[in-house]
């Protein structure tokens, strides 16, 4: 049986294993132009105008676009509706008037062959007056433009009494912490093959996460009926957030298709990736808590600082707000503030990155325990645990909202979850062998941290369900895929649903003309949302079936049943027919070549998986450098659909937490340069610097939300990993709080050794 | 600009190719030879994904220029499976062992792969992870693609189980 639950192995990868897949780049369509996008190479500046006739004397170029030339299209909007306050900070798909960050585009060059195109993308020149530029967002705010400032948005959370709180603390602690600048740069970079077809529609190719949101706002931009445009989804080398959102590039390939009446293809270099494609993470908060004397934490207030870059793109708000809401995590905290203050600099825009917000939060909050601990000169375990919110108090209604839905943890038990990872990882033996390698002279230590993650985001999913005479079925869907599983996962549970081999089972997901309407693939909603959908499809299928092969062999319908691919009675008796057969009496009245069935299912609360994340660091006193010798998560989704597709994403997720925290950083110069433009310069981690990585999967807290019981896995292995590896770095320098900042650079540590020798 | 004419041969076959002196060798595997299982990540040599086997060396084709490859002997991922699509044990072990998630870096790290496992001597734990640490991926977090390694040496007998630590 290959439902759900099977270690199943991948549908999607016979064809990537003989490099057979078809990513973006491997596309063509004949008589097309290879797009090159000119670049500010000036953090800060209006722009004075764009000499583009060298590039165009060039043989084989076909045209050079600026800032005139596209000035008709509207800017870049939110997917989120209603949010007039943020408009003037959208980006425009070429420049207007003035350069906000190094790596925007100014202007683009259309031409015979790709190199020809980076021929003359250096011949545009650009003429840029530099205006001072504003590089930190907890730096005063300034004039974003004549009627605006760079704080763009302030928002506020809050429940409970903070006031009486802070009356009755027996201890306020403090701390400032900061996360850096980093993000999900997939090793695949962006690219877009964007062509008409025989009837005049326009497709684009290339398009991951939100085919069909992007299908709409393409569609206004451009002033087309949506029926004049879709988007298909091929290979996609890696999501994490920030592919597929709708950049300048997307436009512009559609916009040049449209008006040059040829296909243009558009594949972006390392570099560009590195300054123009979404960054993330970088925050700075001040949190202040009130402690009782035995470390029960009675409120925390906490302001913080957004750096939202260049200009506010697709997902608006998105990240600090769900930092805010979900700062509290798996914690009581009775009474809480937060303010965050979202604020424009010149840098490259950011979006979401894997546990947005959480990430960022979920090392404010857990170094805040760390610190009670410290301060109460309790173990950071037990701190923890009286904090945790009780299995009795489920489901918890936090009082708060985030991204429109309610916050309201639906199942868990977080103690249970702490207990068995730290039976797992043999918690106390392994801090004793540590405290005698302590002793022994080498610096060495463990730490850990819980977080609650959110997933099943949604308002609905649709699918439509056809199963043929021969007992295939093809499931489409509105989903994406950006390298999970998806279409494997997703078969396992029509597997489930219909009683069928998942091998029988084709997943259409990714392409807008096959379901009219889909969210996609983020928010680690797919599983949840979209596998829901396939099983109310799937039981309606199974019911037709069943009714009809109860006419057939005169039998009462509630005594059959679908396993196996055939339906038969209850107790095993008499006749069985084959899910084929029946398909074909069904059909034989209606005709067509196959049954259908729909399903749409709607959600308006997320489902709350949590975890545990642990951590062993060995540090080098004389370098400053970081070994990790251990990483581990536990994680409680409820049911998992394919544990080993599961595991896989935890431990792929707890790679790209550790780059976060030891290792990724976009760094800028004084004058707003991009210091991270190579990847020998933005160091993501290798099978170096990734340890032995060891995932406890349970499935204690089923989620009452939808049918399956399922929560999401796609961003847990992610959410503390930052917050458990500064609290092993501390542990192996002697247990005081020092790390207040990511990632932990070699330079940093050891400055911060000297500070507290 | 000049076209040259360069001859050399790929998973075999011989490739006959005019290209321009700058396009770089996985441009003219990826375009003049159609082989776009060669995958580019970064173009400037540090991720490893467009690694192929030139005369046997691993190699990053981002690097090298499609006429610098005259008279040589190219082996690529389309190489590796039998002409009917059957995996080979490499492949297969990275299919058992989840040892791909998007599959963008898979190309790569098989290259690389299939070098360690068909040199003369052994591979142990160490090795493995020092070479493997030459490529990047950002989905799996390498547990699994060093245990797929690990399962296809067994497999072939290249495995040299490490002393405990
Ligand atoms: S593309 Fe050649 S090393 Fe990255
Ligand atoms: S599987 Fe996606 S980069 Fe390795």
């Amino acid at each position: 049986m290959d439902g759900i639950g099977a270690r199943l192995k991948r549908f999607e990868d016979p064809a990537l294993l003989r490099g057979e897949g078809r990513f973006a780049a491997d596309l063509d369509r004949p008589g097309q132009l290879h797009m090159r996008v000119v670049r500010s190479s000036i953090a800060h500046g209006l722009l004075r105008g764009v000499d583009a006739s060298a590039a165009l004397a060039l043989p084989g170029v076909a045209a050079v676009w600026t800032e005139r030339d596209v000035a008709d299209i509207p800017r870049i909007g939110f997917r989120m509706m209603g949010l007039t306050h943020l408009e003037p900070y959208r980006q425009p798909i070429l420049a207007q008037d003035r350069v906000r960050y190094v790596g925007e585009p100014v202007a683009v060059v259309f031409a015979e062959d790709p190199y020809l195109a980076e021929d003359a993308e250096e011949l545009v020149l650009a003429e840029i007056e530099p205006l001072p530029v504003l590089l930190s967002a907890t730096e005063a705010p300034r004039d974003f433009s004549a009627t605006h400032g760079t704080e763009a948005a302030v928002l506020r959370k809050s429940y409970g009494d903070l006031d009486a709180a802070f009356a009755a603390a027996a201890h306020v602690v403090e701390l400032e912490l900061s996360v850096g600048r980093h993000s999900g740069v997939p090793l695949e970079t962006r690219g877009a093959l964007a062509y008409l077809d025989e009837e005049g529609v326009l497709r684009m190719l290339g398009a991951a996460k939100v085919p069909h949101a992007n299908r709409l706002a393409l569609a206004r931009m451009l002033g087309l009926d949506p029926a004049q445009i879709h988007l298909h989804e091929g290979h996609v080398g890696g999501g994490f957030g920030i592919r597929g959102e709708l950049y300048p590039e997307d436009a512009l390939a559609c916009l040049a298709t449209l008006r040059l009446g040829r296909p243009v293809k558009w594949i972006e270099d390392r570099r560009e990736h590195l300054m123009a494609a979404n960054h993330s993470r970088q925050q700075t908060h001040r949190i202040r808590a009130a402690v009782d004397a035995v470390g029960f934490v009675l409120g925390a207030d906490v302001e913080f600082f957004h750096d939202q870059g260049g200009y506010v793109r697709t997902h608006a708000v998105t990240v600090p707000d769900l930092a805010a809401a979900m700062l509290p995590g798996p914690y009581v905290f009775p009474a809480y503030r937060a303010v965050g203050h979202v604020r424009l600099t010149n840098k490259t825009p950011g979006g979401t990155y894997r546990a947005p917000g959480r990430y960022e939060s979920s090392f404010v909050r857990e170094r805040l325990m760390d610190a009670v601990a410290e301060r109460l000169g309790r173990d950071p375990v037990e701190i923890r645990r009286i904090n945790l919110i009780p299995r009795e108090a489920m489901p918890f209604d936090r009082g708060i909202d985030t991204l429109g839905t309610p916050l309201v943890y639906d199942s868990g038990d977080y103690e249970k979850l702490l207990d068995k990872t730290l039976r797992h990882v043999g918690w106390e033996a392994l801090q004793a062998r540590l405290a005698e390698r302590r002793a022994r002279g080498e610096r060495v230590g463990a730490g850990l941290a819980l977080f609650v993650e959110k997933s099943g985001l949604g308002p609905f999913d649709d699918v439509r369900i056809e199963l043929d005479r021969a007992g295939r079925a093809t499931i489409a869907t509105g989903a994406a895929s950006v390298g999970q599983g998806v279409a494997t996962a997703l078969a396992q549970v029509g597997a489930e649903a219909l009683g069928i081999p998942a091998a029988n089972i084709r997943v259409i997901h990714g392409q807008t003309d096959a379901v009219s309407r889909g969210m996609g693939a983020f928010a680690t909603r797919v599983t949840v949302m979209t596998g829901t959908a396939i099983a109310m499809a799937g039981e309606k299928l199974r019911q037709k079936l069943i009714a009809q092969v109860a006419l057939l062999l005169q039998r009462p319908a509630d005594r059959l049943e679908l396993v196996g691919g055939v339906i038969r009675a209850t107790d095993g008796s008499g006749a069985s027919v084959a899910i084929g057969d029946a398909v074909a009496a069904c059909l034989a009245e209606t005709g067509g070549d196959a049954l259908c069935e729909e399903a749409s299912f709607e959600s308006h609360h997320m489902t709350y998986p949590y975890g545990v994340h642990m951590a062993v660091a060995r540090v080098d006193v004389e370098t400053g450098g970081v070994v990790l010798e251990r990483l581990m998560a536990g994680y409680d989704m409820g049911r998992a659909v394919n544990p080993m597709l599961v595991e896989g994403q935890i431990a792929g997720g707890l790679a790209q937490g550790l780059g976060g925290a030891l290792l990724e950083e976009f760094r800028y110069d004084a004058e707003g340069q991009p210091l991270s433009i190579t990847l020998a310069d933005y160091l993501m981690p290798t099978a170096n610097e990734t340890p032995e990585i060891d995932v406890l999967l349970t499935e204690d807290a089923p989620s009452g939300i939808g049918l399956l019981g399922v929560k999401g896995a796609g961003e847990g292995g992610t959410t503390a990993v930052g917050a458990a590896i500064a609290a092993a770095v501390d542990a192996a320098l002697g247990g005081r709080v020092f790390v207040s900042k990511l990632p932990i650079s070699p330079a940093q540590l050891r400055r911060w050794m000297g500070d507290s020798a | 600009m000049n076209k040259r004419e360069v001859v050399f041969t790929v998973n075999g076959e011989t490739r006959r190719v005019l290209v321009e002196p700058r396009r770089t060798l996985a441009d003219t595997l990826r375009e003049e030879c159609g082989l776009t299982g060669t995958h580019l990540g970064c173009e400037h040599g540090v991720c490893g994904a467009c690694t192929v086997l030139v005369d046997g060396q691993p190699t990053r084709s981002c690097l090298m220029f499609g006429v610098q490859a005259e008279g040589a002997s190219i082996r690529t991922v389309e190489g590796l499976a039998a002409p009917d699509g059957t995996l080979n044990p490499l492949q297969r072990a990275f299919w058992e062992n989840h040892g791909l998630q998007c599959g963008y870096c898979t190309p790569g790290f098989l290259m690389l792969a299939t070098w360690l496992l068909e040199r003369p001597t052994p591979l142990d734990e160490e090795e493995l992870r020092h070479v493997l640490s030459s490529n990047l991926c950002r989905c799996t977090g390498y547990q699994n693609i060093l245990a797929a390694v690990r399962a296809a040496a067994r497999e072939l007998d290249r495995w040299t189980e490490s002393a405990p630590a």
